[in-house]
């Protein structure tokens, strides 16, 4: 043994234990949340956007909220936006909340492998979306779909892509909601994790490099914080003083693993910021009003060379993982619903009815109009087919794209693929 | 189906029907109870089970100091694993796909699989990294690779791909009991099923295989010992994993006599029962699943040719996947399925 199993044990000094964290609450627990400090909207200073790192301290352990439970919007962080402004942002975190509903239904039916959900989320999405330039480029993670919806991108080509269809612009080659969508500054989807955190902070660097005026923003879940190209991207963001925006999402849960396992126990991810000595601000992430509050300010910071902030957005993953998870098999169904930061929608919603600008019955109508608009693209989706039906790309593209150019094995390996079509499928034609 | 490499002892072990997920389950389960040393580590291991169930029971029997989730931090897992096994622990750690393996990298490559040689024997890394991998499930690029060639190429690194839960639960075992790193990659499309390649027909459980008679209680298979599944005349096939059974499958279909050789183990390999088995047949098809370029099939392409050049009588067949990443609606035109695996065979017999 070389380091000596039981070597150093000394007998008159008391014994090393582990700590392994553990949940509060596991399957059919009681929830109680009165452990969290949820302070009073309003409550929270704004310092100036140019401001020195070390004045947004207080605010990493803080929690940034406008909405109140009165659901009227208090404080100096109130973005006071035009009622036009406020509906446009319900709409698109209800338009986000019903197309998961419909593509949910459909990964059930098996119109595809794999789907994602970000119900609860939609305001760490939407929000930022709407406070930054529309070509400001993000880097997101796999549950930000919000941020395409926002920027308009058509949700047809969404489904597409999530058929893997032969419409689908991707050709088929990524899992279900790993987009890619250039034309709205929205990076490339990777499924391998924290690696867009970098990569956000060298786009960042080359619009400085430049002179440009766009900014990045980049997204991550509190899980993956854990990963080394976290810390890498911290440290060179704030070397460079890189103009990027770091939203931390932190919605409890990474698959089974609650947050402790990425450090919460000790202390909150908005921390993070305060040993890189960068600005740190943590955000009700329900609180749609917070969240582009908080992203417009990171986003002035930036724009005007006063560097880079990390954005803790605490919120709870209302859904499972994906498709492929169980959440009933390691934690209480009842934390959805005692989760006291309520519903980023219905937040929103009850906020404008507060003000006279919306009402039951006009949400009621905007939902279905929604629904069916969903419908019908999916409809529109569906008649360049769903996967596994045949309606694929053709079997040349798998080849392209691995280089600019094809070389000569992967031209023959392509002969070989269609030359093996040709043996399954004898009637088999290109259309 | 005979074990030749098997005492008598292990043939007439009372066995159950098991799935390769419950054999891997049972060969943790039995290796946490006779070594107190060795613990489990991963992603969604812990109270959870794992996201594939591998782990399922294990805290609740161990306790949360021996079987516990980990931050997602792939170079953390392997690290730590390093230092465990450098105090004298036997880590097991679960990377969740082989997808996920590289920022572990650094830690396997230049660190555990090291150890040994730079500490002259003071220190070693006796840790077993257990990964699902390949592909078949509609899993896209980031959950389908087979990287085992990187790990095959690293000087210091074991390499076992079981291929049936028998196997999987003795070379598990064997594997935790070696004192050098071992990159134990699970095949994911046979956890429950021996998948033959015909993807088109219904799905065939573990319990009607012969191999998935795992027996009761502890027993190892030597890595480094590969094992005929079938004997035969006409060639020789080298696979491992899922491909074992598609190889199978294809050379059944065409009624060929073929002798196919489960690796089991890719380093060290078992080249006697390789050389020999070529030497009688004078032919040799290489299947796997994983990309063609520098492959663990251009090892065997070129270990079969420098060994046994004066018995072949036709070029050696590489069967492989393409070399693109793996693609999700194409998934079946990139697997390397009956047609590719056929003609190969084809080719072979006219030859």
């Amino acid at each position: 043994m070389s380091g000596g199993t039981n070597g150093g044990m000394r007998s008159n000094m008391p014994a090393l234990s582990l700590h392994v964290p553990e949940p509060k609450f596991r399957p059919g627990d009681a929830v109680d949340y009165s452990h969290l400090e949820i302070p009073t909207a309003g409550a929270q200073a704004r310092p100036d956007e140019q401001c020195a790192a070390s004045e947004t301290q207080g605010l990493c352990f803080d929690l940034v909220r406008v909405l109140g439970d009165d659901h009227r919007a208090v404080g100096p962080w109130d973005p006071k936006l035009e009622a036009e402004t406020l509906r446009r942002m319900l709409r698109t975190m209800a338009l986000t909340r019903a197309f998961d509903d419909r593509m949910y239904r459909g990964q059930r039916q098996g119109k595809t492998s794999f789907y994602m959900k970000c119900t609860g989320e939609e305001a760490t999405s939407v929000a930022p979306a709407m406070a930054l330039a529309t070509d400001d480029m993000v880097f997101p993670s796999y549950r930000q779909q919000g941020i395409l919806i926002s920027r308009g991108y058509p949700i047809v080509e969404m489904i597409n892509q999530i058929y893997s269809n032969r419409a689908d612009k991707l050709k088929g080659r990524q899992l279900p909601i790993m987009y890619s969508a250039r034309e709205a500054s929205f990076f490339t989807i990777s499924g391998n994790l924290a690696t867009q955190y970098p990569q956000a902070v060298g786009w960042a660097m080359a619009s400085a490099i430049k002179g440009d005026t766009r900014i990045a923003a980049t997204w991550i879940g509190e899980g993956s914080t854990a990963e080394g190209d976290f810390h890498s991207a911290m440290t060179f963001a704030t070397v460079y003083n890189a103009p990027v925006i770091f939203n931390v999402v932190n919605n409890q849960w990474a698959i089974s693993s609650f947050s402790g396992f990425a450090g919460a126990e000790r202390t909150t991810f908005a921390a993070r910021a305060i040993g890189y000595g960068m600005a740190g601000l943590r955000v009700d992430g329900n609180d749609p009003l917070a969240v582009y509050a908080a992203t417009k300010w990171a986003a002035d910071r930036a724009r005007s060379n006063a560097g880079p902030t990390l954005i803790e957005h605490f919120t709870y993953r209302a859904e499972g993982h994906s498709t492929s998870d169980d959440p009933g098999q390691y934690r209480s169904a009842h934390e959805r619903e005692e989760w006291p930061l309520g519903d980023p929608i219905n937040r929103l919603k009850q906020h404008l009815i507060t003000l006279g600008e919306w009402s039951e019955e006009q949400h009621a109508a905007m939902d279905r109009e929604l629904m069916e608009m969903v419908k019908a693209a999916t409809k529109e989706a569906e008649k360049n087919g769903i996967l596994g039906h045949g309606l694929h790309h053709p079997f040349h593209t798998m080849f392209e794209d691995v280089f600019e150019d094809l070389p000569w094995h992967l031209q023959e390996q392509s002969e070989q693929a269609i030359h093996e079509r040709r043996v399954k499928w004898p009637e088999w034609k290109e259309a | 189906m005979t074990y030749e490499e098997s005492p008598v002892s292990l043939a007439e072990a009372p066995t159950r029907r098991l799935n390769m997920i419950e054999a891997i389950n049972d060969a943790l389960d039995i290796m946490m109870e006779r070594d107190p040393n060795v613990v489990v580590m991963g992603e969604d291991v812990g109270y959870f089970g794992g996201v594939f169930r591998a782990t399922a029971g294990l805290q609740k029997k161990y306790g949360k100091t021996r079987v516990f989730d980990t931050p997602i931090s792939e170079c953390g897992i392997i690290g730590v694993a390093v230092g465990m096994g450098a105090y004298g622990l036997r880590p097991v750690p679960e990377i969740q796909f082989a997808d996920y393996i590289y920022p572990g990298l650094d830690q396997l490559v230049s660190e555990a699989a090291r150890l040994r040689y730079r500490s002259a024997g003071e220190f070693v890394a006796p840790m077993t990294v257990r990964s699902p991998f390949g592909g078949g499930i509609f899993g896209g690029q980031t959950h389908s690779q087979s990287p085992e060639a990187l790990f095959t190429h690293v000087a210091g690194l074991k390499t076992v791909v079981p291929s049936n839960p028998h196997d999987a639960k003795g070379l598990l075992i064997a594997a935790i009991e070696d004192n050098d790193p071992v990159i134990f990659f699970e095949p994911k499309r046979i956890y429950n099923g021996p998948f033959n390649g015909y993807y088109d027909k219904p799905v065939e459980p573990w319990s009607k295989h012969a191999d998935s008679a795992v027996p009761e209680g502890y027993y190892s298979i030597p890595l480094g010992k590969a094992r005929i599944v079938r004997p035969g005349n006409a060639f020789t096939v080298l696979a491992y994993g899922t491909m074992v059974h598609v190889a199978a499958a294809v050379c059944a279909e065409k009624g060929v006599d073929a002798e196919i050789i489960d690796l089991r183990t890719l380093v060290p390999l078992d080249i006697e029962t390789v050389e020999k088995s070529v030497e009688k047949t004078g032919k040799c098809l290489i299947v796997h699943e994983a990309t063609r370029t520098s492959g663990y099939g251009a090892e065997l392409s070129a270990l079969v040719q420098e060994r046994c050049f004066y018995h072949l009588e036709a070029p050696i067949e590489r069967v492989t996947g393409f070399d693109t990443p793996y693609p999700h609606s194409l998934e079946w035109a990139y697997f390397p399925g009956p047609v590719r695996i056929g003609e190969a065979i084809d080719r072979l017999t006219k030859a």
